[in-house]
């Protein structure tokens, strides 16, 4: 199905309707990506130098760490996400945004729950669950948040011109179900006065880092590849039918997964969670099947613009799965476990595909919704080229420098240090990378505050000339 | 799928069904868990944390330490050995017979039929168990179960080794004034550790009329400033705290071994 657009005017107006709901959520998630990677790379420069912090708690490894994580995830990727899902749905339903004011406020509202969250990590105050780090007061101001913006996305769906449904309807609806359950459970059994007892806690926040980073990261950021994929290409998604068959075995396999092998848990956790790892391949052929036969042979060159990214972040889905299903394989798991390995998959998920595949549709979107072209065309080649030179450098050298540290972990004559500083060699050279990302996420936030001030500027303009103007006529007539 | 209702029932069955899986399922298995009986013990484990070691697990979390350190071994399996405690009547048979059985790194089975032979030849056996995998010699004396986090809140089981494995901390290193020095500055008492000191959680004053009964007491060649001591705030005593109170040295029925008796 390719999605249908009009080149009627509407589409204009349809666009001018999500401006104001986007500019707020993707211009805090373009500072949040750049506090993240900035408080990223600062926590990494421990490992260059040990005693960097000492004598300072705010920024300790552990903190900073779980800071910038939970800013790229909260503070970044699921701001983007729903900004792009909000404009998808509206040029889908060919209907302007319904409520559009509701998001721009929750947009805020999510923001300052960032906010809060991140002081709240940094001054020690996480709740100490990985992925869910934020205390209460913030998880509170994000799911509401979260559920007003579902209000608004959910009510533009319903307006829409024709009742069938596109792939990317599926995917998209299915993650703004899936996040406000998700995130209520963590919430209700691990941040309460009366959390569960024991080592449920982690079960509980392994199934909730799995839902969110994996699964929910998948269906947003598919949801948008399929959108932007066949309108770059210029031909239909190749096939609906393989795409719902994708679809529907991705929700199925993908949220049993994240239970790691070595766990402390019943045997029968970390099986299932392996048995459906590796049946997830099945799904990630289909999606790569999909890909392959909506580019494949277009004829369309993408010129370091969105279409680029967009292809870059769909084939990096495919890597990231690849390595998830690795890491839940037992013979494999017993290297890769308690290693880099790890946190190379899920920087390789939220920075790889995520971070890439958003930025590629926050450049398609934003001309059109704001109505100018963008200040800096020139930064949307050269970010793109940063970003996959730097999130390369960054994840690989986590994943090469895991593997090597799993080896020697694995051995029983070996020496525990010598692990640490095989992995220490590549940290340094993987902080590289991330320097460039950095560097990538500061165009990126060029790009959407140069614009916001000029739209900005020119509201401003035209409420000092709406002042001016009715004097001036008075004066005429007197 | 022809409408958004039926987008709503694909993720309601998909995601409701992991939901009873690992959340439901997980809190009917364990989150009613109580305290088990060590094997071949009347005592319970594990027993509560008081005081300093429980407020130390909050340091421990708000410091993100779970971030390089985690607090779970892993376990391949258990091999039994075959030990002769007692000759009995013959001596020489027994001891011949010993002589040509393999003893050692056997199954449950093969150890049984081992301890039966010596056993009707008038010696007496002892089976011990002792649990296998790369993790048992360097991290602890058996894998980590769930009993063993019966009473952490928040539970950190970290999911990275940047760091050493915490799980038997108490146990590898007991002593308190080593612990302090660790967090204070790691290289003097571990050589080639990675770990970023932790100064902030101590202070450094001047000596007053008499030292402080708390001051760490640092190996030879370590200089603190003239004058001065290093004496640990609240929270590095409660961190230190709890890192002793760190041991899963029990045998339980689901993750067996025989400890080993240190005798007076």
């Amino acid at each position: 199905m390719k999605p249908t657009e009009t080149t009627d005017s509407s589409t204009s107006e349809i666009d001018a309707s999500c401006r104001v709901p986007l500019l707020a959520l993707f211009g805090g998630a373009a500072l949040w990506l750049v506090v993240g990677l900035a408080l990223s790379l600062a926590a990494i420069m421990t490992f260059h130098k040990p005693d960097l912090f000492a004598d300072c708690p705010f920024l300790t490894y552990g903190r900073a760490q779980a800071a910038a994580n939970d800013l790229l995830l909260y503070g970044f990727c699921i701001p983007a996400g729903l900004g792009v899902m909000l404009w998808i749905f509206a040029r889908l339903s060919q209907a302007q945004l319904v409520l559009p004011l509701v998001p721009a406020v929750a947009a805020n509202l999510w923001h300052l729950g960032v906010l809060i969250g991140t002081v709240a990590v940094l001054i020690g105050d996480s709740t100490g669950f990985a992925w869910l780090e934020f205390p209460r007061g913030s998880s509170v101001l994000l799911f509401a948040a979260f559920l007003l913006i579902a209000v608004s996305a959910v009510a533009t769906f319903g307006a829409r011109q024709k009742s069938e449904l596109y792939p990317s309807h599926w995917f998209l609806l299915a993650a703004l179900f899936w996040f406000p359950w998700i995130y209520s459970t963590a919430n209700l059994f691990l941040t309460t006065h009366h959390p569960v007892r024991g080592v449920a806690q982690a079960a509980i926040d392994y199934w909730f880092a799995n839902n969110l980073v994996f699964v929910w990261l998948a269906l947003v950021g598919l949801g948008t590849a399929f959108y932007f994929l066949p309108k770059h290409a210029g031909r239909p998604l190749q096939s609906h039918y393989l795409a719902l068959f994708a679809f529907w075995t991705l929700i199925l396999f993908g949220t049993w997964c994240g239970i790691p092998q070595g766990a402390p848990l019943p045997a029968w956790m970390p099986a299932a969670s392996a048995v459906a790892a590796s049946l997830l391949i099945v799904p990630l052929i289909v999606i790569a099947v999909i890909a392959c036969k909506t580019v494949c042979g277009a004829n369309v060159s993408c010129k370091g613009g969105p279409f680029c990214y967009i292809k870059f972040g769909t084939a990096a889905f495919v890597l990231s799965a690849l390595m998830l299903i690795a890491e839940s394989c037992p013979r494999f798991s017993r290297v890769t476990e308690f290693t880099w390995f790890g946190p190379a998959q899920v920087q390789w998920q939220i920075l790889g595909f995520f971070a890439i595949v958003m930025s590629g549709a926050i450049y398609e979107i934003l001309p059109g919704v704001m109505g100018f072209a963008l200040p800096f065309p020139k930064f949307v080649r050269v970010q793109h080229w940063l970003f996959m030179v730097g999130i390369v450098l960054w994840a690989g050298s986590l994943a090469v420098g895991g593997l090597e540290q799993g080896m020697r972990l694995d051995d029983p004559q070996g020496l525990f240090a010598d692990s640490t500083h095989v992995a220490l060699v590549f940290l340094r050279a993987g902080s590289t990378g991330l320097l460039f990302i950095l560097l990538g996420s500061l165009l990126l936030a060029a790009n959407i505050f140069a614009m916001t001030f000029r739209w900005k500027l020119a509201l401003f303009k035209r409420m000092i000339a709406y002042i001016k103007s009715p004097l001036e006529t008075g004066e005429v007539k007197s | 799928m022809k409408n958004g209702f039926s987008v709503f029932l694909a993720a309601l069955v998909a995601l409701g069904l992991s939901w009873c899986g690992f959340v439901l399922g997980s809190v009917k298995q364990l989150g009613t868990a109580k305290q088990e009986s060590i094997l071949n013990s009347s005592d319970t484990y594990p027993l509560q944390p008081t005081g300093n070691a429980t407020l130390g697990l909050q340091v421990y979390r708000a410091n993100g330490c779970a971030a390089c350190h985690t607090e779970q071994v892993r376990q391949d399996g258990v091999v039994c050995d075959v030990v002769l405690t007692a000759a009995g009547k013959n001596p020489t048979v027994v001891s011949n017979l010993v002589s040509t059985l393999k003893l050692t790194g056997l199954t449950k089975d093969e150890a049984d039929a081992a301890s039966d032979k010596i056993t009707d030849a008038g010696g007496k056996v002892e089976i011990q168990i002792n649990a296998t995998g790369v993790d048992i010699p360097r991290w602890g004396v058996r894998r980590s179960v769930a009993a063993d986090y019966l009473y952490d809140n928040p539970v950190q089981l970290g999911s990275l080794r940047a760091g050493p494995d915490l799980a038997n901390v108490g146990a590898r290193f007991p002593d308190l004034n080593w612990q302090l020095v660790h967090l204070y500055a790691p290289q003097t008492v571990a050589t080639n550790s990675a770990m970023p000191p932790f100064r902030f959680l101590f202070e450094v004053s001047k000596i007053g009329e008499a030292p402080s009964p708390d001051a760490l007491k640092f190996p030879q060649g370590f200089a603190v400033p003239s004058g001065c001591e290093v004496v640990p705030l609240p929270e590095a005593k409660q961190l230190a705290a709890y890192l002793l109170s760190l041991k899963a040295d029990a045998p339980l029925y689901e993750a067996p071994f025989t400890p080993v008796m240190t005798k007076p």
